[in-house]
């Protein structure tokens, strides 16, 4: 890799030796994929995965005190994924010991190091950091350090801005010398797709489901999606940037994309249609049938596969402002229709505690509080490793979460009967 | 005994058993648990890749195409390497993904004793050659040999 003055005198050390450290796992980094020089991060701000102070993970905690100790902080203010437990969320004794003391008891002590390295703000947690409530919105073309997968994927397709999949640490060594190596989604031939998938479905795919298919097919190869716009229109409003969040967390954790385009409805499909795709692209079509093959071959991780569910997640990725107002008015019709007066199934809605601030000032917040459902800033990821909440009977209709735990998978209208109708 | 020619990504000699997954690896579905409750051995707790679940995976040669899934992946390898519960290597039929990198690269430079050698490029003939329980060397120029 070809390096600046500046960046090889970094790497001689002229900054001290922890920022030479940096600077040499970047370099290393972007050797490995035949890198040729490093560009700098452009974005406000950074944003981090690792929001969780897992006991467990001490290797990570003393190396970013290596980097405290040194002055070597992040260049950017950044903020990070959800916290891993909020005291509103349903839990047991046994449950909350696991928490406390096995699991994230190091969560105040590593939120003081985010601070110290320079997170946004006290409550900048959220997976979702992109939302305008939040505030980390890139620009377009910008180059960014961010890992988060359902950030990333987010930051690159929706915004049009340009990061690589970055590992966890990886992040915030970019933030702390300024550079990030020029490989991959950050160059305009990584960007290019290797996948056609056309759409051929009789109505609007469930965004969790199609995404997840196509990252199961593609893995970590750019697909070029024909046919969306149909369901979603060719303008980037908040009905179609809502779907393509969690259409993309699927893409990321069910495979590993990082950007995907829509034709005729995102930024660079929009600029530069199918001149994005490789000649050799190969092609994935998918219909209904496709759909239903995929979600029947879902595992089942539940004991009695036939248990009736003791909690329900709703927001992997966190939901959005209109999202939690729509829920909200679905939820209150159909508790009508099924003769209930609150949910039947303990329920659980997430979004960024900006989002959160704001949706308590809203019409809709007053009827939510009647449906009695919580709503928390929690991870409901990091909440489901715990061994013992893992043992319980827990619905989403999220693929990351179905992906990573033990919970299940149900489509937004299977989850609205199941919370609100019951055993009626 | 068969040789395979890859390409360092991260250097070093070691010998070890082999195991073997053809779909890709989810690093924080398969360690996390293991991490967490001090398993030593790291047993793989990803669900959905029947072909390691349950297989301790620390001190063995783990020969993969890629790695996928969340972003903590390149951390939790770190730990992993930390803790030394990390494979004895990483064998990677195809270039290494951003994330494994990450954690391959991490553990190179900030832990003083670490000695995890990361090989990519070894080809799909690598993957569909090699079989659990066979003995894996690695020499410094990327050469793999499988017995």
């Amino acid at each position: 890799m070809k390096l600046t003055t500046e960046q090889e005198a970094i790497l001689n050390g002229s900054k001290g030796e922890t920022m030479a450290k940096v600077m040499k796992t970047l370099v290393m980094y972007g050797d490995a994929f035949d890198a040729e020089k490093m560009v700098p991060v452009t974005s406000k701000y950074n944003h981090l995965v690792t929001s969780f102070g897992l006991g467990v993970l001490d290797p990570v905690y003393d190396l970013m005190n290596k980097l405290i100790e040194a002055g070597a902080v992040s260049g950017q203010k950044f903020s990070a994924d959800p916290r891993p437990m909020d005291k509103n969320v349903p839990t047991s004794l046994i449950q909350k010991l696991v928490f406390d003391l096995f699991m994230y008891n190091k969560q105040d002590f590593y939120e003081k190091q985010l601070q110290q390295l320079g997170l946004m703000e006290k409550d900048a947690f959220t997976c979702t950091c992109y939302m305008d409530e939040v505030g980390n919105k890139p620009d377009k073309g910008d180059v960014l350090s961010w890992s988060e997968s359902s950030a990333v994927v987010y930051a690159n397709s929706v915004l049009g801005a340009r990061c690589n999949r970055n590992s966890g640490i990886m992040d915030i060594m970019g933030s702390i010398v300024g550079y990030v190596p020029y490989f991959g989604l950050l160059t305009d031939e990584g960007r290019k797709a290797s996948w056609i998938v056309k759409i051929e479905t009789s109505k609007k795919p469930e965004a969790q489901l199609l995404g997840s298919a196509i990252g199961m097919k593609v893995m970590e190869d750019v697909p070029y999606v024909i046919g969306l716009d149909k369901w979603l229109g060719s303008e980037m409003n908040d009905a179609a940037a809502t779907y393509l969040k969690d259409f993309g967390a699927a893409t990321a954790s069910n495979g590993a994309v990082g950007l995907y385009h829509i034709d005729n409805l995102t930024p660079e499909a929009k600029e530069l249609g199918k001149a994005l795709v490789k000649n050799d692209a190969k092609e994935y079509i998918i219909d209904d049938a496709e759909l239903e093959r995929v979600k029947n071959n879902y595992p089942v991780m539940w004991k009695d596969k036939d248990a009736k569910p003791k909690l329900c997640f709703m927001g992997c990725p966190h939901m959005s402002l209109q999202q939690l107002k729509d829920w909200t008015n679905r939820v209150s019709e159909a508790l009508v229709q099924y003769g209930n007066d609150k949910v039947v199934i303990p329920t659980v809605f997430t979004a960024a505690p900006a989002v959160i601030r704001k949706f308590k000032e809203t019409e809709e917040y007053k009827t939510f509080e009647k449906t009695g459902i919580i709503l928390s800033y929690i991870c409901p990821l990091m909440y489901m490793n715990n061994p013992m909440c893992a043992k319980m009977p827990v619905i989403t209709s999220s693929n990351k979460l179905r992906t990573y735990t033990t919970s299940r998978y149900y489509t937004d209208d299977e989850i609205l009967v199941q919370i609100t109708k019951g055993g009626k | 005994m068969k040789q395979f020619k890859g390409r360092v990504v991260t250097p070093g000699t070691t010998t070890a058993e082999a195991v073997v997954t053809h779909a890709g690896f989810n690093t924080l579905a398969s360690l996390q648990k293991s991490l967490q409750f001090g398993d030593k051995t790291a047993k793989v707790n990803d669900q959905n890749n029947p072909e390691l679940f349950g297989k301790p995976i620390a001190g063995k040669a783990l020969c993969l195409p890629q790695t996928i899934g969340s972003t903590t992946g390149g951390l939790v390898l770190y730990c992993a390497c930390n803790m030394k519960r990390s494979p004895s290597c990483m064998l990677f039929a195809n270039r290494i993904d951003s994330l494994a990198c990450a954690g391959a690269v991490l553990a190179n430079v900030w832990i003083d004793d670490c000695n995890m050698p990361v090989v990519d490029e070894l080809g799909e003939e690598f993957l569909n050659y090699v079989k659990d329980g066979m003995k894996i060397t690695i020499k410094e120029d990327g050469v793999v040999e499988v017995d």
